[in-house]
């Protein structure tokens, strides 16, 4: 078996492409793996926000398991490119905001164009953790033809924990690699891949339950639907996506929103877009930060002042006073009443 | 021997990563990048990368809300 072929690889920091390169390093595959960056990754940056993460390891799985494979990761910012992915799945969405299909195929085609780009350092081939049956729409029997024909891949796409699955690829039909050693994995069974885990001693591994992405989270996906809709339009910039994933979303009316902190580490989070966004808080109780997204008239401030007051410490007091600040103007103090729970519609909840 | 400054400030990881990673492209071996930021997502990942990439992370200091993370580029 010739031991001087290179391999590209799609790292997660999920378990499945931890064990594809480890397949192929096996083989003596040299590879070196390449992470995208959407803006909708699961990753360590929202660990790092909420206080009741603060015991879990503040750590980005992807650089994580590349460090345990020896292998270079290389992490690419696909942001913008990735909103005509979003905006526009030729394949459609999942049961969410999620076009999974097309997303893959975005990936692997990045993949394609990033070993054009490194053309020196000789890669001969792309490989992915993908399972046959392992997500409902992206891995299937039928759309991985589709993800290696749109991508531009091609039969340079291996998927070492299926191949004996799908047709012979290039690097199987040359030798590069050899096929007998490579896997059939199929379907939402995971116990193949703990036991290969097993096998090659990996007993650490990130098992994210919604898969790597915020976008087949619901309570995300309706966010993101309820931003669309109230700007009347679905341009979004990466604060936008950012904010979805922090605090409690509460739109009182049409034209605004208030995101609120639920924890310290939020409130501190917050506080950086206070010069971008109508910022209140609480200034006799402690209490969380709050920033209004959208348009909010004058006589709203008490509105949203009661509400702000209603998740503080003062949540019973006859009265609070709230700061609220404009960004550019100084900072005015209003007396309220925090409004009552009952008096939160659960459908002002985002 | 060049000594840069990289404003990763606001920015969450893997951003900050990023941007060490395409700033220290530019740099030549012995080079050495400050990296100013403020997710703490950041002490862990830097270093990571760094070390995957055979950089070596020179000094690392947390000051109020603010981590400076100092990598010497490698070979």
């Amino acid at each position: 078996m010739s031991s001087s072929h290179k391999a590209v690889a799609l790292i997660s920091g999920g378990l499945d492409s931890m064990l594809a390169v480890r397949v192929m390093q096996e083989q003596g595959i040299e590879v070196e793996g390449i992470n995208f960056f959407t803006g909708f990754c699961v990753e360590g940056h929202t660990h790092a926000i909420r206080n009741q993460h603060k015991d879990k390891q503040k750590r980005n799985n992807a650089l994580w398991v590349a460090e345990q494979l020896g292998i270079k990761l290389h992490i690419i910012d696909v942001i913008e490119e990735y909103k005509d992915v979003l905006l526009n799945p030729k394949h459609g969405y999942g049961s969410n905001m999620n076009p999974c299909l097309d997303c893959k195929i975005f990936m692997v085609k990045k993949a394609v164009e990033w070993v054009k780009q490194n053309h020196m350092r000789g890669f001969d081939f792309i490989i992915t953790g993908e399972v046959i049956g392992q997500r409902p729409k992206s891995q299937l029997k039928r759309t991985m033809p589709i993800v290696a024909a749109e991508s531009g891949a091609d039969d340079l796409l291996l998927r070492p924990l299926c191949a004996k699955n799908l047709q012979p690829t290039k690097p199987e039909r040359e030798g590069w690699v050899d096929r007998d050693q490579l896997f059939g994995f199929h379907g939402r069974n995971r116990k193949p891949q703990i036991a290969l885990a097993k096998q090659f001693g990996f007993d650490d591994f990130a098992t994210p339950a919604g898969g790597c992405c915020f976008l087949t989270d619901e309570s995300y996906s309706s966010k993101l639907v309820d931003l669309w809709q109230a700007r009347n339009s679905r341009e979004y910039e990466l604060d936008d996506i950012m904010l979805l994933k922090v605090g409690r979303h509460i739109r009182p009316k049409a034209d605004f929103k208030m995101i609120i902190a639920r924890d310290a580490g939020e409130s501190k989070f917050l506080e950086g877009y206070r010069k971008q966004f109508i910022s209140l808080y609480s200034t006799s109780h402690n209490g969380p930060m709050a920033i209004i997204d959208g348009d909010i008239e004058q006589q709203d401030f008490p509105l949203a002042a009661s509400i702000v007051a209603r998740f503080g410490q003062g949540r019973h007091a006859d009265e609070v006073e709230v700061e609220i600040t404009v960004p550019d103007k100084p900072p005015k103090h209003i007396q309220t009443r925090p409004i009552n729970v009952g008096h939160v519609p659960q459908e002002w909840y985002v | 021997m060049k000594q840069l400054e990289l404003d990763a400030r606001r920015l969450l990881c893997p951003l900050p990563v990023i941007k060490t990673q395409n700033k220290v492209a530019e740099l030549s071996s012995g080079d050495l990048l400050k990296v100013i930021c403020t997710d703490p997502g950041a002490l862990s990942d830097i270093p990571a990368w760094a070390r995957i990439h055979g950089h070596q992370i020179v000094e690392s200091v947390e000051e109020g809300d603010e981590i400076t993370i100092t990598v010497r580029v490698g070979a």
